[in-house]
This record gives C-alpha cells, structure tokens and sequence, in this order.
C-alpha cells in the first residue's frame, strides 16, 4: 500500500514512467502469456464482430428453439464467477474478517475483470446492441428479470470500480460503502440470472426455486476457487515467497470452496433422485440427457468429476498447504464450472416446448454444438480476464494490501 | 340400532314452522351442495377444464377488458395438412422461408382405429399470462390494452431471444430482415386494422379448422364454441398457466 500512496502523490508523467517501469518487469513467459490472451481477445472480437454483422444465423450454431447458446453459458459463467469473486472478498473487507484481507483488492479488480469478459460475450450475443443500450433506458420492463439483471450488474460494475479506485488511494470508508452497496447488487443480480429461467412456467428444466439457490451458492463456490487459482498464478508472476497471511487467506478461501462444493453435491444428488423417482415431464428428460444421453460426458466429466469431486478431493488432501495441489484443484473447478453452466443453459433448451405432445420431430432431444465463431468468442472472454489479471498484477503491484 | 329407532319412532314431528331463518338457510345449503355434486357430477370435469382454459374467465375479464377479445378455435379433425394457411399467412405477411408465424404438427397416433395421424395447426397463444411479454427488458413485445393481441414493436427490439425462450408454444423466430423478433399479430397490422374480419390464415383454410372470432362477443362463433359445455375444448400445455387464447376441438 505504500507504493500505491507514492503514485497517488505522482505527476502523470512520474505515474507513467513507473506503470511503464512495473510492466517491464515480467518475465519471458509472462509477455509470452500477455500475447496469447490478447491474440485470443482480438480474435475474439473479430469472431463477434463479423456474426453481429453478418448475421448469427450464419456464424452461430444456435437455432429457433435452442436461442441460446454457449455464449449465453459462458456469459453466465463470467458474471456468476464475478458475484462469487465480490463476495468472498466482502467477507474480509466489508464484514471485517481479517483472514480474507490480503485478497481484497485482487478479488475487487478481478470480480470486475471477469464481469468485463461476461459483457463483452454477451455483447456478441445481443443481435442488436445498439438498441439495448438505448431501450433499456428509456423503455424499460420491469417485470423483466433480464433487465434488472442486466441493469444490476451494470450498477455493481461502477460501484466495483469506484470500490477499487477507493482501494489504492486509501479511501478505505468510501470503499466500504461501495462495497457494501456491490454486494447487494450483486446478489440481486445474480438472483435475477437465475430467475431468467427459473421463472419461466414453460420450461420444466428450469422452473422452480432451485436455480437461484443454485446459482449463488455456486457464485461462492467458483469465487472461493478462483482467488485461490489466481492468487496462486499471481505469487508465481510476481516471484518470491508467499506471505504467510495469504496463506493463511487461501486455506481459509479452500476451506469456503470444500464447504460449497458439499452444498452443491447435495443439491445435485437430491435434484437428480427427485427427478428421478418423480419422472416429472421434460426435466426427466434433461436429466436423463445428462446422466446416459449426449450430455453424459459434459455432465459426469465436466459437472461432476472437474467441478465437484476432484476439486473436492485435491482441496482436502491439501490441507491448505501444499500450493500446487490447491493450484489444479482451483482451476479444474473454475474450467469445470463453465461445463456447468453449459449444462444449465443447453439442457434446457433441447427439450422441444411440444415434446409431451408426441408430435413429429418433437419427441426426440433437439441438437446444438457451438460453432467456430461462438467458441472463438468464448476463448475471447478468457483472453480478456487473463490480459486484464496479467496487466493488473504489474500496474498494481501485486495488489498488495495493509491492514485498515 | 334398534334403540335408535325405538328413540326416532317415539319423536314428535315438531313441524317446520318453528325453524329459525338460519337453520333453514343451512340446510338448503347443503342440500343444494349435495345436489350440485352429485347432479353436476358428470359435467364436472368438462365445465372445470372449460373454466381452466377459458381465456376470459372473469378474473381475467376484469384485469384484461378486450373489446374485442380476438380468439382462434381449432377444428382438428378437419385439418389434411394441405399448408394453404401457412402460404396465406407467409405471402401476407412477408414471412421469409426460414421463419414461419403458424405451422402445423403432425401426431402419430399408431393405435388409432379409424385415422393413424392427426393435424395441430399451431401459431402464437395471444396468452393472457403472456410469459414473452413478461420477460422482454424493452416493452418490444406487449399485450395490446384493446385487443389482447401479442404485438411486436420491432423498433425496440435488442434481438435478446428471452421471448422466444420464454414462449411455451414456439411461436417466435428473429427476422434478419427487420433485426427483430417476428411473430403472428393475427393480421392485425396487414388485415385486421384495414377492416377485414379474418386473419390469413383462416381465411385461406379450405376445410374450417381454424375458426376466428371475439371472445367478448356472446353471439361470436368462437364465443359459443369455446362455452358449449358438451364440446370438448382444450388448450395446449395448460401447465405452462399462460391462459392462452387459441382454443382446440374436434367436430
């Protein structure tokens, strides 16, 4: 924090020189990581780009009734993680918890990073963004979910970043109250994600209460997951050892994640039996997509073994200890995690709205396989968290924190 | 038992003329509660779902006054699949060739004796609970206050597809051509609001499946066949609860 109150007394010219100083700083790999993630952000775009123009009926794999498609999942996946990442670190710097300090600022800058990736993919989802940045203003609906998510999430993005500028310049009371104010819009936000499908009566897959429950208490899960990968990558840029508070810090993070990721077992298992013994109509039919149809891989390799077991396993066998261990534990489940939401989105979606009535062509699951476009898009999304998280941990100096 | 009737037979008939008013009024309650289950046993079932599906029910009528209340009767049975609608309703509406605004399902009905398929003309619901309108974040899409028909603003439309996910009946597709979502208006904007009575698609079905008309009016085609309680009418997928306004029979 010290280096932060110098920069704050700066001239420009001083304040770029030392920007410039810090970013020289990093190793061979470090700008060899620093390119690949632009290179993916700027074919990203094009990819976005071209199928905005030229159309997503032609770029996109999706059709009319799977509407969405991997971009809305991993849109889901990019500003849940974000909530997640915002309320882990609220326990320490809002809640005053002091063993979750020293993650405060990487996980403010990084729950606004990752937020930043979920609206660029969504950017490239939206058919036509120019008329949602003016409609949504002067028409709004607000019995649409969509929109107070969309608005809420707008609103915890300036707060975050107003959070964060207060974070470097010592502004800690200022911070507190914008940090405050984020967690709840956050939580509202990411309540209303779920009520986009879980309030639609149409789709059995969805509806009911379970989403939102889901949704937040996976929020945690990933945010606990991601500080711990990122705060592990960040000791590995920045060089040196480990100070022993954010080790401290980080088993105190896998302890959050092991906790979360028993809540969401026995959600799954009790989904799953209930669905099962039940046979409600056309959740049965996801479920059974996901347990032995064509999402049994995405579903027991991506959902289940990468988010839930292996983490889970890795996390205990750790003893919050062993850095490397915690190190694939985290990221299996943060690139476990966008097979869930994966699941979520399309699972719902391949059940045709008339497959009860026995009509032809309806009977059978609907396909969707995201196209080039669409995946460039997503990889998109990751190069923009990385260059971002790359570029922050030099211009921010590690995001180190003192105590306040 | 025997006691008892020992008992009852030496009661005196104390006659009804000292009943009060309340005790009266109990007891033909419950006689009329008793007649009307048994009575109306057997219609129960029909007149519940009539109410279920009924588009106007009076709670609805009341939230939704449509003056007219535009509804669509479906004559299954007489539907052969011959797809004059769908082209009435494509060239009228300029619909291109990868949307459509209706089609029509086919059921397989393998164990059927006298026909081994059946046709389901299908197009938007015009729901009451419209679930599409509910979800769209810029009002693009919403329930017209004077006809309860389900319109489209395309000028607002942001191309988010919530509708389209939203909507039970898979009656939405995004028209390239307007950067909008697309949808059956009943004809409202090229027929109705010109002065023609029919939508399109009714008027170019060649055997009477689909039978337009106003809910509101008592005298209406629709209205009667919709409120025959002997007539056998439905909706589909009833458990999305969106009260829709096309209605379906046979006969």
């Amino acid at each position: 924090m010290a280096s932060s109150s110098r920069i704050s007394g700066m001239t420009l010219n001083a304040l770029e020189s030392a920007l410039v100083g810090r970013l020289k700083t990093g190793s061979n790999a470090y700008y060899l990581s620093l390119s690949i993630c632009a290179m993916l952000l700027f074919a990203g775009s094009v990819a976005g780009l071209q199928a905005t123009i030229g159309g997503h009926h032609v770029f996109y794999g999706v059709t009319r009734q799977v509407s969405w498609g991997v971009l809305i999942s991993t849109y889901i996946f990019f500003v849940v993680t974000s909530t997640g990442l915002c309320l882990v670190s609220s326990i320490g710097h809002i809640f005053g918890s002091k063993t979750f300090l020293p993650i405060a600022k990487r996980a403010c800058f990084l729950s606004i990073c990752t937020l930043l990736a979920g609206f660029f993919v969504i950017a490239a989802e939206i058919k036509v963004p120019i008329r949602m940045m003016v409609y949504n203003i002067i028409s709004p609906n607000l019995t649409s979910n969509i929109w107070w998510m969309g608005t809420l999430y707008g609103v915890a993005l300036g707060l975050m970043i107003v959070e964060f500028i207060c974070l470097q310049i010592n502004a800690h009371k200022v911070a507190i109250v914008a940090g405050f104010i984020t967690v709840i819009a956050e939580i509202a936000a990411n309540s209303n994600l779920a009520g986009v499908f879980g309030l639609l009566n149409g789709r059995e897959f969805w509806h009911g209460p379970y989403l939102p429950i889901f949704f937040i208490t996976s929020a945690v899960m990933v945010g606990s997951a991601a500080l711990i990968f990122f705060c592990i990558l960040a000791q590995k840029i920045n060089g040196g050892e480990m100070a022993p508070e954010m080790k401290t810090c980080l088993s105190a993070c896998r302890k959050v994640a092991i906790l979360m990721i028993c809540v969401i077992l026995f959600f799954t298992i009790w989904r799953t039996v209930s669905t099962l013994a039940g046979m409600p109509n056309g959740q049965y039919v996801g479920v059974m997509a996901m347990l032995t149809g064509d999402y049994a891989l995405s579903f027991w390799g991506g959902e289940i073994l990468m988010t839930l077991i292996a983490p889970l396993v890795l996390f205990i066998l750790s003893g919050g200890k062993r850095m490397r261990m915690m190190l694939v534990a985290s990221a299996l489940m943060v690139f476990g995690a966008f097979f869930m939401r994966y699941n979520m989105v399309i699972v719902g979606q391949v059940i045709p709205v008339y497959h009860d009535l026995g009509v032809t062509g309806s009977t059978e699951l609907l396909k969707y396989f995201p196209t080039l476009n669409e995946i460039v898009v997503v990889l998109g999304g990751f190069g923009l968290v990385g260059f971002l998280f790359l570029q922050g941990e030099k211009i921010f100096n590690g995001h180190k924190v003192e105590e306040h | 038992m025997n006691k008892m009737k020992l008992k009852l037979d030496k009661l005196i008939n104390e006659g009804v003329e000292n009943l009060s008013v309340e005790e009266r009024r109990g007891f033909l309650k419950m006689g009329l509660v008793v007649t009307g289950v048994f009575a109306g046993g057997s219609l129960l079932s029909v007149t519940s779902n009539v109410d279920k599906a009924f588009a106007s029910a009076n709670q609805f009528a009341e939230k939704y006054p449509y003056k007219p209340h535009y509804s669509m009767i479906m004559h299954i049975d007489r539907c052969i699949d011959c797809e004059l609608c769908k082209a009435a309703c494509a060239e009228t509406n300029k619909v291109p060739n990868y949307g459509f605004r209706t089609q029509i399902l086919e059921r397989p009905i393998p164990d059927g004796i006298d026909q081994k398929r059946e046709f389901l003309p299908v197009l938007c619901n015009h729901c009451n609970v419209a679930q599409c309108t509910r979800v769209c974040p810029t009002k693009a899409t919403y329930k017209n206050q004077q006809n309860g028909i389900v319109m489209m603003d395309t000028s607002k439309c942001i191309g988010c597809l919530s509708c389209q996910l939203a909507c039970p009946y898979n009656a939405r597709y995004f028209n390239e051509e307007k950067w909008a979502v697309d949808k059956c208006n009943f004809c409202f904007d090229t027929r109705l609001s010109k002065g023609e009575k029919l939508t399109a698609c009714s008027d170019a079905c060649p055997a009477g499946v689909r039978v337009f008309g106003d809910l509101s009016n008592q005298r209406d085609r629709v209205y009667k066949e919709v409120h025959t309680v002997s007539r056998t009418v439905w909706v589909l997928r009833p458990e999305a609860g969106t009260k829709p306004n096309v209605f379906y029979t046979r006969g």
